[in-house]
């Protein structure tokens, strides 16, 4: 295969204040499929077109935000090599090994703090229960979909500190590239990082901001611009708290519209952007153009979006 | 049913039904004078400190409001239900969004994409 190491977010485990109200957002309105509850309350979710077990995963808790990203690596001898690799980047903090089964059909985890104080795991293996179509001559959409009704988790965006740190680790030890990034002043002071461990634009994002672990959304991927607008309906109907949107960002070309689920944990669905090759020249954004490259439409920066994390 | 809330640290007041937070009537007016951020308890952006009268709270990030600071008059106006006339100061703002490196610091002016340095 051509694509190695890791291949992509498997798994985002948020914080919720009220499980059975966000249990209801994230099934009705976003539209995703839960799977399963464990014995300590934590609630798994899938979406339609993925084919492992689970994809995001809430936790009832007094605060909001995000416990932890996983990465799903190619192979047990790439969890192994990856995890000593990271271990002695001296990039990292916190290392650990979570046992097979600790989440649900999901074998061993290897987990982490990097740089910009996000945790984050890398695992091999997770049981793939199969997508709502199947595989054998499937239709192109299942039947039974509510809400916006994402085919996948797509990526994160999160804010941190030591942003040189964490693209130093997901570029030169785990192995992706940078796709696009913003650069502020004269000295081109690297403020936002948009990575790839495969052909989607991105895998995850990180912002430059001065507290460590904070977190700005987790996204979802629709089919078209059209599908962006009925999530906009589907946002008002609910009576959803909108942030922004529908839209499209400069950075990425997504089509995109952002709200929060009821804790106040940003979601996003988006639709479009671009096949992102590892021998693709990294797009550069100045912070002269800000207001453009994150809002294509309104060509201004919108301070909700940039200030309102958990 | 509507009461009054009146903000203390501005020049806003603006009438609010017993069932609806304080954030949400505000909006709904389309008055200002309260921060909105998520809406759901969970930023911070819309912190109040209720200075008089009586209210009831939602469920609000720990990260946000402590407990000291919650039995000290301390709310997020999202989770906020007024149960009379209340008197707010507003505490939270919008905080910078892109900031710090050892060669200066950067703050992103978030109306314009304006930047400056200090140093």
């Amino acid at each position: 295969m051509a694509l190695t190491g890791v291949l992509r977010p498997g798994h985002v485990v948020l914080r919720v204040m009220d499980l059975d109200k966000a249990v209801a957002h994230y099934t009705d309105a976003l539209g995703l499929i839960e799977v399963a509850r464990d014995d300590k309350g934590r609630v798994f979710f899938k979406a339609w077109d993925e084919a492992d077990h689970h994809s995001v995963v809430l936790r009832q808790a007094d605060e909001a935000g995000m416990d932890y990203m996983g990465w799903k690596v190619d192979s047990a001898a790439t969890l192994e090599r990856l995890a000593g690799d990271v271990k002695n980047s001296g990039l990292v903090t916190d290392t650990s090994w979570i046992a097979a089964g600790e989440h649900p059909h999901t074998g061993k985890r290897f987990r982490f703090t990097i740089p910009t104080g996000h945790v984050m795991e890398l695992y091999a293996q997770k049981d793939a229960t199969g997508c709502s179509t199947g595989y054998l001559n499937p239709e192109p959409w299942p039947d039974g979909l509510k809400g916006m009704a994402p085919s996948r988790f797509d990526h994160c965006l999160l804010y941190g500190d030591d942003l040189d740190g964490t693209v130093k680790l997901f570029t030169e030890v785990l192995g992706f590239g940078l796709a696009e990034e913003v650069v502020a002043g004269p000295e081109k002071f690297r403020i936002a990082a948009f990575l790839s461990c495969s052909n989607k634009v991105h895998d995850v994002a990180f912002i430059r901001q001065p507290m460590k672990n904070k977190f700005h959304h987790a996204s979802f991927l629709l089919d078209n611009w059209y599908e962006v607008l009925k999530a906009a309906d589907i946002i008002s109907k609910r009576k959803i708290s909108i942030d922004l949107g529908p839209t499209r960002h400069g950075i990425t070309r997504g089509e995109t519209i952002y709200f929060f689920d009821p804790s106040g944990n940003r979601n996003e669905v988006f639709a479009g952007g671009y096949i992102y090759y590892p021998d693709k020249p990294t797009v550069t954004w100045t912070d002269d153009q800000l207001g453009p490259a994150i809002f294509y439409h309104d060509r201004k920066l919108n301070e909700a979006f940039l200030s309102v994390v958990t | 049913m509507k009461h009054r809330i009146e903000i203390v640290n501005g020049s806003e007041s603006f009438g609010c039904p017993a069932d609806l937070d304080v954030l949400r009537a505000m909006e709904c007016l389309g008055r200002k004078g309260i921060p909105v951020g998520c809406r759901g308890g969970g930023c911070g952006i819309c912190k109040v400190r209720v200075v008089e009268g009586p209210y009831r709270t939602g469920a609000m990030s720990r990260a946000c409001v402590s407990v000291d600071e919650q039995s000290d008059g301390y709310a997020l106006a999202c989770k906020l239900f007024a149960e009379g006339d209340l008197r707010l100061q507003v505490v939270g703002k919008m905080a910078r969004c892109f900031a710090g490196s050892a060669g200066g610091f950067h703050v992103y002016g978030l109306q314009g994409a304006a930047s400056q340095t200090n140093n």
